[in-house]
């Protein structure tokens, strides 16, 4: 045993990427509940490219077979509704996780030098999934997939004078059809999976340069014993290995749950009208985005046009998600975590919370006068909570950060 | 090797041609990439103009044919309807003279159209590309009743357009829906896609009425 490994260290580092990523990787001690997010993303990442490999088997991308395909996937293939229902409600839970996931980071400042960069990967991580997610949505050629599709692509015919060429080059047609569903599912199953492998790699190797965060928000690295190993630090594996497999088995019951009993979820999961075939002649009543993408179709809805374009409310929706990556350098606050941030914070993350919910919820809902005065309001909230960040974090009483984490 | 000190400036200017002409010929070698993205001959193909049959088309009824796989309505308005076009108060409409570029020159008057009876108008909300409904029924209640002359409602952001698709003052929809280029081949026949004074196109494809 011992001489194959030695065999195979001498030509791959395998025990030393053992030792530095798992066995001797030391994260702090006082994890909790909200440390649970980052595997179960990674778990989900796993599951989708398998469950997707599997359906890539018996999905056809062509305008006249895609629903029909889908629907031969969940009737007549072995097992085939459980492993289509396993990918969608995926989708659903992989953006749970992941909103989860960053408000984590927003609670412990895990954003905040020396982790910059891991923030900033992590946003075009979140960026990709959404636009991985958007594509997925179009392959099963339902009503929503189409009129979607036909909607969040026309937001490209708005920008000033290329706006109408670049319409017709990505969709490879006068409108959304045959060419645009082949080249998303080609974007879907090979590019944007294999962009997002290689960003989830490189997520984790940021972190694992710094070292993870904690919920107190101090540096384990500055108190190390006479081996050099940080005094609050425990090594990943064994003791975070097994305790994030029990978050696993809580995931998994859930999700089972879902899958098993409500795989539609009452239409936030798979929308009701997305189970009739596409018609381009046949605007469904209402049109809403999955539940993820929501927030930033509110935002989007919010704008009045102006200037006889839509382009402003395009500027201000993909705005709402490049603000993200200024947030490192937003925060001016001294301390981290939220345990021992001034009131202001707590304040200012609590009305941002509220405030992107809300747009979630609006962006589900028909445009009424009452709701589209308050998708205004929740978005200018949306956007203080950046704007104002310089300001209110470095207002206001800290309280002590202690030297070692606490219990 | 040498004992001749290396010359860091003719290496810098080495390094940095190389990368000049790699990245021309990144450049060129990415052009078919992005060029297969564009329309192909048979998506083209499929874009030709159509012809639509409108001789059995009655006062206030509307065809949906496709052209460029996005709906186009074909239909016919009565006197009331026409002359509310004129009435129609103006102050609703955000561009009640056409005066944004939605329009081909010989459709920038007041009902839109070649001739004031028979509308030819693209199914497709100026907002965000869905298909408005038809509304024809005058002071429809849900629609601002007695205000309400028909026209087009967008089921998906509420936008309403009158019966020459201008659209309604403060709603979504920045603009007038647009007037696709077409021209009367005869009484009852129009081409879609061509202009009147345009070279003559021979269509490939008969339309395909579904209404």
């Amino acid at each position: 045993m011992d001489n194959n490994k030695n065999w195979i260290d001498q030509r791959f580092p395998l025990t030393k990427v053992w030792n530095e990523h798992l066995a001797e990787y030391y994260a702090p001690r006082n994890f909790n509940f909200w440390y649970f997010f980052g595997s179960l993303a990674t778990l989900v990442l796993v599951m989708q490219i398998v469950t997707g490999i599997f359906l890539t088997m018996h999905f056809k991308p062509e305008e006249t077979m895609a629903f029909a395909s889908v629907e031969y996937i969940m009737r007549d293939v072995n097992w085939g509704w459980l492993i289509r229902y396993m990918h969608s409600t995926g989708a659903s839970a992989f953006f749970i996780i992941i909103y989860l996931h960053m408000y984590r980071g927003l609670l412990y400042g895990s954003y905040k030098a020396p982790r910059e960069l891991i923030w900033i990967i992590g946003v075009i991580i979140y960026i990709a999934l959404m636009a991985e997610a958007f594509m997925g949505y179009v392959l099963p050629w339902g009503q929503m997939s189409y009129w979607g599709a036909q909607v969040i692509i026309s937001l490209f015919g708005s920008v000033p004078i290329i706006g109408p060429d670049l319409l017709v080059w990505i969709l490879g047609d006068y409108a959304v059809g045959d060419p645009a569903l082949n080249r998303f599912f080609s974007l879907h199953v090979v590019a944007l999976p294999l962009i997002l492998v290689v960003l989830v790699f490189l997520h984790i190797v940021a972190l694992h340069t710094v070292g993870s965060n904690n919920p107190d928000g101090i540096e384990i690295k500055k108190n190390k014993d006479k081996n050099g190993i940080p005094k609050d630090g425990i090594p990943f594996h064994p003791y975070y290995s097994v305790k994030d497999v029990v978050g696993i088995v809580v995931f998994l019951m859930i999700f089972s749950a879902v899958i098993f009993f409500s795989p539609a979820l009452n239409g936030y999961f798979l929308e009701h009208a997305n189970f009739v075939e596409a018609n381009p002649l046949k605007t469904p009543v209402h049109i809403a985005p999955l539940w993820y993408l929501t927030p930033f179709y509110s935002v989007l809805r919010a704008i009045p046009p102006m200037f006889g374009s839509q382009f402003p409310g395009v500027i201000m929706m993909f705005a709402a998600l490049l603000i993200l990556f200024a947030l490192p350098w937003l925060d001016r606050a001294k301390v981290k975590s939220i345990r021992y941030r001034s009131y202001h914070y707590k304040i200012a993350l609590g009305v941002f919370v509220v405030s992107f919910i809300w747009l979630g919820y609006l962006g589900t809902q028909p445009v009424t006068p009452m709701n589209a005065i308050l998708a205004r309001i929740f978005t200018v909230a949306y956007f203080a909570f950046f704007i104002l960040m310089p300001w209110f974090t470095s207002i206001g009483k800290t309280k002590p950060v202690p030297e070692r984490t606490t219990e | 090797m040498s004992e001749q000190a290396i010359d860091l400036k003719k290496r810098r200017f080495l390094t940095g041609a190389t990368s000049v002409v790699g990245a021309v010929g990144v450049g060129f070698v990415a052009w078919p990439f992005l060029s297969t993205w564009s329309p192909s001959a048979k998506a083209k193909a499929a874009g030709a103009p159509i012809d639509v049959d409108i001789s059995k088309l009655e006062h206030g009824q509307l065809v949906r044919v496709l052209y460029r796989k996005r709906p186009v309505w074909v239909f016919r308005r009565d006197a009331t309807a026409i002359d509310d076009l004129k009435t129609l108060n103006q102050e609703l409409l955000a561009d009640p003279h056409s005066k944004e570029n939605q329009q081909p020159a010989y459709a920038k008057n007041i009902h839109r159209s070649i001739k004031s009876e028979v509308a030819v108008l693209e199914g497709v909300c100026t907002h965000l590309g869905c298909s408005p409904t038809y509304r024809p029924e005058i002071g429809a209640a849900d629609l601002g009743g007695d205000a309400w002359k028909g026209g087009f409602y967008c089921p998906c952001h509420g936008s309403k357009f009158d019966l020459a698709g201008r659209v309604y003052a403060g709603d979504p929809a920045p603009t007038n829906l647009v007037v696709p280029k077409y021209h009367f081949i005869s009484d009852t026949l129009i081409r879609i896609g061509v202009s009147p004074d345009a070279h003559e196109v021979k269509p490939i494809f008969k339309s395909n009425k579904l209404t």
